[in-house]
């Protein structure tokens, strides 16, 4: 066997957003070499509630999520049974009638980017989800949201990756980088056309000065009740806790899994890398979560767990090149929406190194824009 | 309703460790609360419905516990912790909190399960879990029983199981004879230890006790029918009824661990005086080390002592008991070892993790635990990696993946309840 | 009939069952060993029988996932297989 020549590129994290990235990018014939610390799948990902959903919090976040959403739907029709893909839509709960009708204003910036969404209000509310306390004004029904299970589909778009002639070295610890040079931990130099960093909330380490902090999350996860919950569910004030740096915060998040589980979240903090449970929030998030749906009381609790959305200053991802050094590129700062925009995030990252023209406007994500530096998320 | 409780010492588990450590903790008018989540004290050992089945020594425990003034609450389990001294406990379905100054772990062992073809059918239990049925009023008059495992529990079982009229097919020990006889040889120094494996023997002395021996697959369709047994480089298939199967003990640390307390090779790590690595947490018994009653009790009563805050006494004769326990520990894990054939009798279809349908051909040995779990749902279920867990290390050689809370699946609201502080009234004494 | 007898439940079935023993026992001792379905829809019963391994539950009273060989029987209790 000849002696490969370097790679093209050297993706380094294979997350989901990672994973992607490098398949498809040898899918275009480029050579690559995909890189991971661990095993595919295990950091962020491998915690992530994996809710594909349209989130529009700005326009540039919708059109990222609604872009990356749909080539989700190609992408679950290949993967799988593993990958547990559910099209169960999301229901954003609407507790009275301004939210309602704020909700309502909505519809209109989904369809402009081709996404479906209705109003249901309450008695429609209670037959598409009988399990809720009753007592909600209705809710934005988002019929093509979806989940899916991660940790199984980065194993899956690997095993694709190295089909398609990617080298793929899990277990592989990135030290430092270089122009077009990434160190590794054992020593060895890697020389490469490019580079593109996809390590969620660990980029930092490699990219010092990269802003994205983590934004650490509890889920809960209850034994098997099929039928129970029917659709993604999530409180209109989720967004609020999404999108704001205060204190911590909890919102109602509830998702049905295929196994007839129910994951139940969520939770914001900016605590750093502090893994530990932090059980007053998680009975806040439970508490909250038993008020929209009383019946998840009556469950059996299995597990808590931890993760960390690697967070930026103006919610949206950082998904470019980053000036520090020559075709070095980043690719994370997705929050909550990693999963969800991970094969649209890939898009942009191949059209940028390729020069094509991308679907999505990616001036909003330009790594080294201007953040705001006023609101308390300290990087 | 504050659902909260407080006393000065809380001991979680009511088998010969924790008895010893609640009585000698209790010294000098201390508050202590027991914890154990059978109805009865004695934990898995000293099973029992009436104390009149009761060796003499456990009946004095439990008396000793009863005098010295130890709070019992039965039917009871931790389920998660704010902190080593804020417990939160399922009392009988009511959750509330703990709150203690000290707390002593003797949370016993558990059985480990290797899989093989078959062993999930209705009929095949473990072992002490066959006799915990046995003696917690399962009546197998006539019934076929074999016992396939290592390790010298299987004596005291196959007795029981012949007291209760099973017929008792066979005992398979993995271990070879060699071994076995040299283990018994060297018990010739604890005579009471012989002489009471001699008794166990003498009550099944018609069912054959073979060494490196083992099950290599049951068969049946809604149930057990038939074992096949490798012995001596030959298989044969026994028709039966009951299988007895597991393959030694492994320490209960899910608490330990959830309270950050270090465990090593599957054991609570503890010093000289039973302490973890947690200040006011400490542990006792089959929980820091499979190794038998007379040292569980020994390290029950140095932790009473020491959680107690006994600062100068020294208890010469349980230190010396457990020293020999110690010994006595090392020798059977000598002996017991498990050998290469019993780590590998899954094929690709066998179960590996119950709670999730994971089989042996799903998994890759060269991944971790994690990686298991995340990519093949492995530990994902209603026991949390407690059976499947001891049966990766076993086969794979992989580490443990760390409990999360809460512990032992309790319904959610009444948790969710007890982490905010508005948990149930705890009952008085149970 | 003994003395130290009482009355469940199960799957809707009055049965006799010993005073003091465990659901686990009750049910086995009246020939029923399969406790629950597994994911592929195969029987199973206990394994462990001291509350580890969760393959003895069953709903009682109401409450699904039980384990039966933690719970006594108690005169009346009602106790469901899924199936």
């Amino acid at each position: 066997m000849t002696v490969a020549s370097s790679p093209d590129v050297v993706v380094v994290g294979a997350g989901l957003v990672g994973a992607l990235t490098a398949l498809r990018l040898a899918e275009t014939g480029l050579l690559v070499t995909l890189i991971d610390a661990d095993f595919a799948g295990g950091g962020s990902t491998g915690a992530a509630m994996g809710h594909l959903v349209a989130m529009d919090d700005s326009p540039a976040q919708l059109a990222l999520c609604a872009d990356s959403r749909r080539r989700w739907h190609t992408l679950v029709e290949t993967l799988p049974d593993d990958a547990e893909h559910e099209a169960c839509g999301t229901l954003w709960l609407a507790a009275n009638d301004e939210e309602l009708t704020a909700a309502q204003a909505r519809i209109r910036g989904y369809a402009a980017q081709g996404v479906r969404a209705e109003l249901l209000d309450a008695r429609g509310l209670a037959a598409a989800e009988p399990s809720l306390a009753p007592g909600l004004a209705g809710a934005l029904l988002v019929p093509d949201d979806g989940v899916v299970y991660p940790p199984t589909i980065a194993r899956e778009l690997v095993r694709r990756a190295r089909q398609a002639g990617v080298d793929v070295r899990e277990g592989t610890e990135v030290a430092s980088l270089a122009a077009h040079e990434v160190q590794l931990a054992d020593g060895s130099r890697l020389a490469t056309g490019a580079i593109v960093v996809a390590t969620g909330v660990a980029a930092p380490r490699l990219i010092p000065g990269l802003p994205v902090v983590p934004r650490k999350g509890h889920l809960v996860i209850t034994d098997r009740r099929p039928g129970m919950v029917r659709h993604q569910l999530v409180e209109l004030g989720y967004l609020q806790s999404a999108h704001s740096f205060g204190a911590a915060s909890v919102a109602f998040n509830l998702q049905p899994r295929r196994t007839g589980q129910v994951l139940i979240g969520s939770s914001r903090e900016l605590v750093g890398l502090d893994a530990s449970i932090n059980r007053p929030l998680v009975a806040r998030m439970l508490d909250r979560a038993r008020r929209f749906m009383p019946a998840v009381g009556e469950m059996r609790a299995l597990r808590t767990w931890v993760g960390f959305r690697p967070a930026t200053a103006d919610k949206l991802p950082l998904i470019g090149r980053w000036p520090a050094l020559p075709d070095l590129w980043v690719a994370t700062g997705h929050e909550g929406l990693g999963i969800t925009m991970a094969p649209g995030t890939a898009e942009l990252i191949v059209a940028g190194l390729l020069g094509q023209s991308p679907a999505v406007d990616p001036a909003p994500f330009r790594p080294d824009r201007p953040m705001p530096t006023d609101t308390g998320l300290a990087a | 309703m504050s659902g909260h409780r407080r006393v000065d010492i809380v001991v979680v588990g009511a088998g010969p460790a924790g008895l010893a450590a609640a009585t000698t903790a209790a010294a000098g008018g201390r508050r202590v609360l027991v914890i154990d989540q059978a109805l009865r004290t004695g934990g898995q050992v000293w099973r029992h419905r009436s104390e009149a089945t009761l060796p003499k020594r456990a009946r004095e425990s439990m008396a000793r516990a009863q005098s010295a003034g130890v709070t019992f609450a039965l039917d009871a389990q931790v389920v998660d912790a704010n902190s080593p001294h804020e417990l939160i406990v399922d009392f009988r379905g009511r959750m509330a909190r703990v709150g203690t100054e000290a707390l002593i772990l003797a949370t016993g062992a558990k059985e480990r399960f290797l899989p093989f073809p078959g062993w999930t059918l209705p009929g095949v239990t473990g072992i002490g879990g066959l006799q915990a049925l046995v003696k917690s009023g399962l009546r197998l008059p006539g019934r076929r029983v074999v016992l396939a495992g290592t390790g010298p529990l299987l004596l005291p079982v196959a007795a029981t199981l012949a007291a209760s009229g099973a017929e008792v097919l066979l005992v398979a020990e993995q271990a070879g004879g060699a071994r076995v006889l040299r283990f018994a040889l060297s018990l010739l120094g604890s005579p009471h230890k012989l002489l009471e494996g001699l008794r166990y023997r003498s009550a099944f002395l018609s069912t054959p006790y073979r060494t490196a021996a083992w099950v290599t697959r049951a068969d049946g369709t809604s149930q057990l029918r038939t074992v096949t047994v490798h012995e001596r480089g030959e298989q044969r298939t026994i028709e039966c009824d009951w299988l007895g199967a597991a393959m030694g003990l492994v320490p209960n640390t899910e608490l330990a661990q959830l309270l950050g307390c270090a465990v090593r090779d599957g054991a609570i790590v503890v010093g000289e005086a039973q302490e973890t690595s947690v200040p006011g947490v400490w542990a006792a018994g089959e929980c820091t080390g499979v190794k038998g009653d007379d040292a569980s009790i020994a390290e029950g009563v140095i932790a009473g002592g020491a959680a107690g805050g006994e600062r100068h006494r020294v208890h010469r004769a349980a230190v010396r008991a457990r020293a020999s326990g110690r010994r006595f520990a090392k020798r059977m894990d000598e002996t017991f070892a498990l050998r290469p054939e019993v780590r590998a009798l899954a094929d690709a279809d066998t179960i590996v993790c119950r709670c999730e349908d994971v089989t042996r051909g799903q998994l890759d040995p060269a991944w971790s635990q994690r990686q298991a779990k995340l990519w093949a749902r492995l530990g994902m279920g209603a026991c949390q990696g407690a059976v499947c867990g001891p049966a990766c290390a076993a086969m794979f050689g992989w580490g443990d993946n760390a409990p999360r809370p809460p512990l032992q699946a309790p319904l959610l609201g009444p948790w969710g309840d007890a982490l905010s502080g508005e948990g149930q009234e705890p009952p008085r004494n149970s | 009939m003994s003395v130290g007898d009482l009355t469940i439940l199960v799957d809707d079935v009055p049965r006799r069952v010993p005073a003091g023993t465990t659901v686990a026992v009750a049910l086995l001792q009246l020939g029923i060993t399969e406790f629950r379905r597994d994911l592929s829809g195969r029987p199973r019963g206990p394994l462990c029988a001291m509350g580890s391994c969760f393959e003895c539950r069953v709903t009682i009273d109401g409450v699904a996932d039980v384990r039966a060989c933690l719970t006594v029987v108690q005169d009346g209790m009602r106790v469901e297989r899924v199936r």
